[in-house]
C-alpha cells in the first residue's frame, strides 16, 4: 500500500463536481506536483488531503489509516499557501513554534527545534523579526520552516512561489526540493507554472477540469503526452492537424506535404484526419532526419538559451527551436525554408 | 501654491471652532457660578456631590460589562461568519443596524414588558441596562470586527493554524483576537462614549447611571449641568486613553508572542 492514496475521489460544490474520479497513489518521500490551468481543481484536491474539504465520495488514507473525514488538526499535515499566512502577531521564531507550542512541548525543545529550523531556511538571524518586516522570499521560507516544524507526515504547497517575482522564484524553488530530499518527506506540490512541475517533480499529475489527465515522470510528460489536452498545456508542442494517407507505415499529411512517423496509426482508415504532435526541439533547419517540410519564415523570437522560429506550412505554423550560439544563422523572415526532422519527432495524439 | 495652504489651514482652524468653541464657551461659563468672578465653585458642588461618582463609576462599570459581552457575542461570530457563511453578511449588516432604526425608547419598553417580573432583583435590571447597551453598541461593536477580520486573511490563518494542529478555541485566542487588537479597541471607544452618556435605557429601568444624573442636575442647577459636561468629557477621553494604554504594543503586535 502506498503512503497516501487516494481513492476514486469526488468533489461537488452544489451542482458543480469540481473533482472526479481522482485516483492517486503517492509512495513515502515521492514529490508529486498538481498541474494545471486555473480552476482545473488543484487546490480542492489537496484542501482535501488537509482535511479543509470532505469528500463528495471516496477514501484518503495516509501510512494505512482512513483519514477521509479526520478533522485537519488531527492529521499533522504541513501546509504552506500562496499568501504565506503567517500569523502577524508572532515573531518568526513564534510562527514557527507555533505548532510545537500548540502540541504542549517542552519551552527548550521548542527553542532548539526553532533553531535548527531557521538554520535550516537559512534564516538564524531573524528569529526576532515580525512577518511584516521580511521580504516575501522570507516569508515563504518562514511558512516552510512553521510547516515542517511539527514534523509533518505530509508536505502539502499550493503554489507557494506565485506571489514571488522570477529570481527569487527559481532560488526558492530549489531551495524547496533540496529541504524536501534532505527530510525525505513526502510532498504534493500545487502549481499552474509547467517549468516549475517539470524541474521539481518525481511525478506529475496532469489535471484538467476536475479530471487527472496523465500521471508519470516529467520525462513521459513532457516526452509522451497521452491526450491533446496534455501535449498543448505541457511544452511547446506544435499540435497540427493532419490526413493519414498510410496508417500501416506511419504516413501522413500536414498541408498537402506528406511526412513518415516511427510508429503505424492503428484502427483509423486512411484519409481519415488525426492530430500530430511535432516537438519544437527535434526540427531542424539544417538537413537531418527522414522528414522535410517546405513554408515560409514568419516570425523569429529570441528566447534566451534557444530561438525560436515560426515557419508556415500552407495553413499550419509550426514553431521550431534551435539552440542559441554565436555562428547561428538566421533566416530572414518571408524567406523560403525547409524544415527537416526525424520519424520520432511525431507524434499521433488521441 | 501659498494659496492652497491658507485654504487648507483655513478649513482646518474652521473644524477647529466648530468643535472647541462650544465647549469653550461651556467651559467659560462654567466658572461663572460666582458672581464677578472667575472660580471652580461649580466643580467643587459637583465633586462634593457623592451622587456624581456613585453614577459615573456605575456607568462606567455597565460600559466595562457592555464591552466584554459585546465582545465575546460578536467576534465569534463574525469570524464564523467570515470564515464559513459570507453570504450572510449583507444579513448580519442590516440586523446590526436595527439600533438605528428601532428608537431606544422601543426596546427599553419592549424589555421591560418581557423581563419585569424579574426586576426584584438588583442584577437582573442591570443584566437587562447592560443587554440593552450591547445592542445598541452592536452597530459599532460589528462594525469594528468586521473591518478587522477583512484586514486580514481570516480563512488561510485559521487554516494555517488548523494544519498546525490547533483547535478553535485556541484559533480564536492566539490568532484572531490579537490581530483584532486595534479594531476592538476602537468598537471598545464607541461603546464607551455611548454607554457613560446613555439616558433612555438607564432611566426607564431607574437605574443608577450617569445620565439620568447629568439630565436631573440640568433641570434644576445652572452652573453645575456646564461644569459636569466638561468634566464627563474629560473623563471620557480619559477613559479612552487608559484603553489605548492598555492595549499599547508593538505594530500589529501584542502581548502573547514568541517561544520564550
Ligand atoms: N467553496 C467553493 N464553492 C463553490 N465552488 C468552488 C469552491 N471552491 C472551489 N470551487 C470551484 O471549483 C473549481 C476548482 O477550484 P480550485 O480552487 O480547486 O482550482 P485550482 O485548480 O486550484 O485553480 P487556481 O490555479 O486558479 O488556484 C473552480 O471552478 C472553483 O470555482
Ligand atoms: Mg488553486
Amino acid at each position: 500500500m502506498a503512503f497516501l492514496e487516494l481513492n476514486n475521489i469526488r468533489k461537488e460544490f452544489g451542482r458543480f463536481v469540481a473533482v472526479e474520479a481522482f485516483n492517486l497513489q503517492v509512495e513515502r518521500g515521492e514529490f508529486v506536483s498538481f498541474l494545471g490551468p486555473s480552476g482545473c481543481g488543484k487546490t480542492t484536491t489537496l484542501r482535501m488531503i488537509a482535511g479543509f474539504e470532505l469528500p463528495t465520495t471516496g477514501q484518503i488514507t495516509i501510512d494505512g489509516q482512513e483519514m477521509t473525514y479526520t478533522r485537519p488538526n488531527a492529521r499533522n499535515i504541513g501546509m504552506v499557501f500562496q499568501s504565506y499566512a503567517l500569523f502577524p502577531n508572532m515573531t518568526v521564531a513564534g510562527n514557527i513554534g507555533f505548532g510545537l507550542k500548540v502540541a504542549g512541548k517542552a519551552a527548550a525543545e521548542i527553542k532548539e527545534r526553532v533553531a535548527e529550523m531557521l538554520q535550516l531556511i537559512g534564516l538564524a538571524d531573524l528569529g526576532e523579526r515580525y512577518p511584516y518586516q521580511l521580504s516575501g522570499g522570507q516569508q515563504q521560507r518562514v511558512a516552510l520552516a512553521r510547516a515542517l516544524a511539527i514534523r509533518p507526515q505530509l508536505l502539502l504547497l499550493d503554489e507557494p512561489l506565485s506571489a514571488l517575482d522570477a529570481k527569487i522564484r527559481m532560488n526558492l524553488r530549489n531551495e524547496i526540493r533540496s529541504i524536501q530530499r534532505q527530510l525525505g518527506i513526502t510532498t504534493i506540490y500545487v502549481t499552474h507554472d509547467q517549468e516549475e512541475a517539470l524541474s521539481l517533480s518525481d511525478r506529475i499529475v496532469v489535471m484538467s477540469a476536475g479530471r487527472m489527465e496523465q500521471v508519470g515522470s516529467p520525462f513521459e510528460i513532457y516526452n509522451f503526452p497521452q491526450t491533446r489536452f496534455v501535449a498543448s498545456f505541457v511544452g511547446t508542442l506544435n499540435i497540427v492537424p493532419a490526413t493519414v494517407v498510410n496508417g500501416a507505415r506511419g504516413e501522413v499529411q500536414i498541408d498537402g506535404q506528406q511526412i513518415t512517423l516511427a510508429a503505424g496509426i492503428d484502427g483509423v482508415p486512411n484519409g481519415a484526419q488525426v492530430t500530430v504532435a511535432l516537438r519544437p526541439e527535434a526540427l531542424s533547419l539544417s538537413e537531418s532526419g527522414a522528414n522535410r517540410l517546405v513554408g515560409h519564415v514568419e516570425n523569429i523570437a529570441f528566447l534566451g538559451s534557444i530561438v525560436r522560429i515560426y515557419i508556415r506550412l500552407d495553413e499550419t505554423l509550426l514553431s521550431l527551436d534551435e539552440f542559441n550560439n554565436p555562428h547561428l544563422t538566421l533566416p530572414a523572415i518571408g524567406a523560403a525554408t525547409t524544415i527537416y526532422f526525424p520519424l520520432e519527432a511525431g507524434l499521433i495524439l488521441p | 501654491m501659498r494659496v492652497t495652504r491658507f485654504w487648507s489651514w483655513f478649513w482646518i482652524a474652521l473644524g477647529v471652532l466648530y468643535f472647541f468653541l462650544p465647549l469653550y464657551a461651556t467651559f467659560q461659563f462654567s466658572l461663572k457660578a460666582q458672581r464677578d468672578t472667575l472660580s471652580f465653585l461649580a466643580y467643587q458642588n459637583v465633586l462634593n456631590d457623592p451622587k456624581f461618582a456613585e453614577t459615573f463609576l456605575f456607568s462606567l462599570q455597565m460600559a466595562v460589562w457592555t464591552i466584554l459581552v459585546g465582545v465575546v457575542l460578536v467576534v465569534p461570530t463574525v469570524y464564523w461568519v467570515h470564515l464559513r457563511l459570507p453570504a450572510v453578511r449583507p444579513y448580519m449588516e442590516l440586523v446590526t443596524l436595527m439600533p438605528f432604526v428601532i428608537p431606544a425608547v422601543v426596546l427599553v419598553f419592549g424589555l421591560i414588558r418581557t423581563y419585569a417580573p424579574l426586576f426584584t432583583w438588583t442584577w437582573m435590571g442591570r443584566a437587562v441596562l447592560v443587554a440593552g447597551y450591547v445592542v445598541l453598541s452592536l452597530p459599532y461593536m460589528y462594525r469594528s470586527v468586521d473591518a478587522g477580520l477583512r484586514a486580514m486573511d481570516v480563512r488561510s490563518l485559521t487554516e494555517a493554524a488548523q494544519s498546525l494542529g490547533a483547535s478553535w478555541p485556541t484559533i480564536l485566542w492566539r490568532i484572531i483576537l490579537p490581530n483584532l487588537r486595534t479594531a476592538l479597541l476602537s468598537g471598545a471607544f464607541l461603546t464607551l462614549a455611548i454607554v457613560i452618556g446613555e439616558f433612555t435605557l438607564a432611566s426607564l429601568l431607574a437605574q443608577p447611571a450617569f445620565g439620568p444624573y447629568l439630565a436631573l442636575m440640568g433641570q434644576n442647577r445652572a452652573y453645575e449641568p456646564a461644569a459636569l459636561a466638561i468634566m464627563s468629557f474629560a473623563l471620557t477621553w480619559a477613559a479612552m486613553g487608559l484603553i489605548q494604554w492598555l492595549g499599547r504594543g508593538r505594530p500589529g503586535g501584542s502581548q502573547l508572542s514568541g517561544t520564550h
